[in-house]
């Protein structure tokens, strides 16, 4: 892709040495206010509800609403088992977000397809879509997604979400192509 | 258990039953293709049968393998069958059930449809073609029920590639893109 992802958190800090001021602050506002779409296909959703409920209230972090609507959210969480005939249907959902966006691979089925390799299931969505974080286990615990969220926040600040990349990658592109 | 429905269906449809078992409390009748029809709407019919609940419809993949009932020495031959479909059917008013199956040869792989005497036969059918690839005469729409048009194949045949996936959207910028042609 020709973009470096780094991946230390030493690098993280040079990354974020280089942001302007307003990229810093934006980033900051961004991290705190995750608005995610929950794409739920199977059983890792009981584990959603539970992060998303009083007793791990994922709301401590900010991402405080579901958003049943593509357009509102900024945060796509793929919880469960992706089958081929969804493809589509996921990447229509990911197409119609906002920018920028973040996806999260929740559970070992979205993202390696986990122990359905056969015909029907898609051996992880990121086959379809660029996932930023992926989250192990069949299903989670919440804990595990609480940290994948810390994650992502270090992540959005960072401004390395893959989006985020994208867009500052299209935008030195025309600033060059302005310049001639 | 409801051996009196096999001998009753002998005895009124004996040249449709190819054979007969009958193993732990479960009747099974194997039925010519040509007679499936007449001897169901006898079933649900008749007073003494009246099979109203049908509980599923589905398929046996034998490959090569030598479906029960017929020698090891018979070998194998274009018109061996390949598929057993299976009719699960129970009568709630007398409490007895039967199993009426119909093999059928793999190039000629066809049924007829049982949709039209228990609606309940309509999906399980589609699902049973969806997967095994059983062209079921007579039913009203037998069009895939789980997977995608674009399909190709049948997925529970024993001849279908275990992890063979055919995708219909996958990222551009994948390093092996299954939907690219180089990479089939």
């Amino acid at each position: 892709m020709g973009v470096e992802l780094s991946t230390t958190r030493l690098e993280d800090a040079a990354k974020w040495a280089k942001q302007s001021k307003l990229e810093q602050a934006t980033n900051w506002g961004r991290k705190f206010s995750l608005f995610t779409y929950p794409f739920v296909t199977a059983c890792c959703g009981m584990e959603f509800m539970s992060v998303a409920g009083p007793k791990y209230d994922i709301a401590r972090f900010g991402a405080e609403f579901p958003r049943f609507s593509p357009r509102q959210s900024d945060l796509l969480m793929v919880v469960g088992t992706v089958t081929e005939k969804q493809g589509p249907a996921l990447k229509r959902v990911f197409d119609q977000m906002a920018e920028p966006k973040w996806v999260i691979a929740f559970g070992v089925c979205a993202s390696t397809g986990g122990f359905y390799q056969n015909y029907s299931a898609m051996p992880g969505c990121d086959q379809v879509i660029p996932v930023d974080v992926y989250i192990p286990g069949c299903p989670p615990r919440p804990e595990q997604v609480l940290d994948a969220m810390i994650m992502l926040m270090e992540r959005v600040q960072s401004g390395r979400g893959h989006s985020q990349l994208r867009l500052k990658r299209e935008s030195i592109i025309a600033s060059a192509a302005e310049e001639g | 258990m409801s051996q009196k429905v096999l001998d009753a269906l002998k005895a009124v449809h004996g040249a449709a039953v190819e054979r007969t078992a009958s193993a732990h409390g479960d009747e099974i009748a194997w039925i010519k293709r040509d007679n499936l029809l007449a001897v169901a709407t006898w079933l649900r019919d008749d007073a003494a049968m009246a099979f109203d609940a049908p509980v599923f419809c589905t398929c046996i993949d034998w490959l090569d393998w030598h479906p029960v009932g017929r020698p090891p020495s018979e070998g194998w031959s274009e018109d061996k069958p390949r598929f057993t479909i299976c009719y699960q059917l129970r009568s709630q008013t007398h409490k007895h059930r039967i199993r009426l199956e119909v093999e059928l040869p793999e190039h000629d792989a066809r049924c007829p449809s049982l949709a039209e005497l228990w609606g309940a036969f309509n999906w399980q059918e589609r699902e049973t073609f969806d997967m095994y690839g059983i062209r079921f005469e007579g039913h009203p729409d037998l069009r895939r029920i789980y997977m995608y048009e674009e399909f190709v194949g049948y997925p529970l045949r024993k001849d279908y590639p275990k992890e063979k996936r055919q995708p219909l959207v996958r990222r551009d910028d994948l390093p092996i893109n299954p939907m690219k042609a180089e990479h089939k």
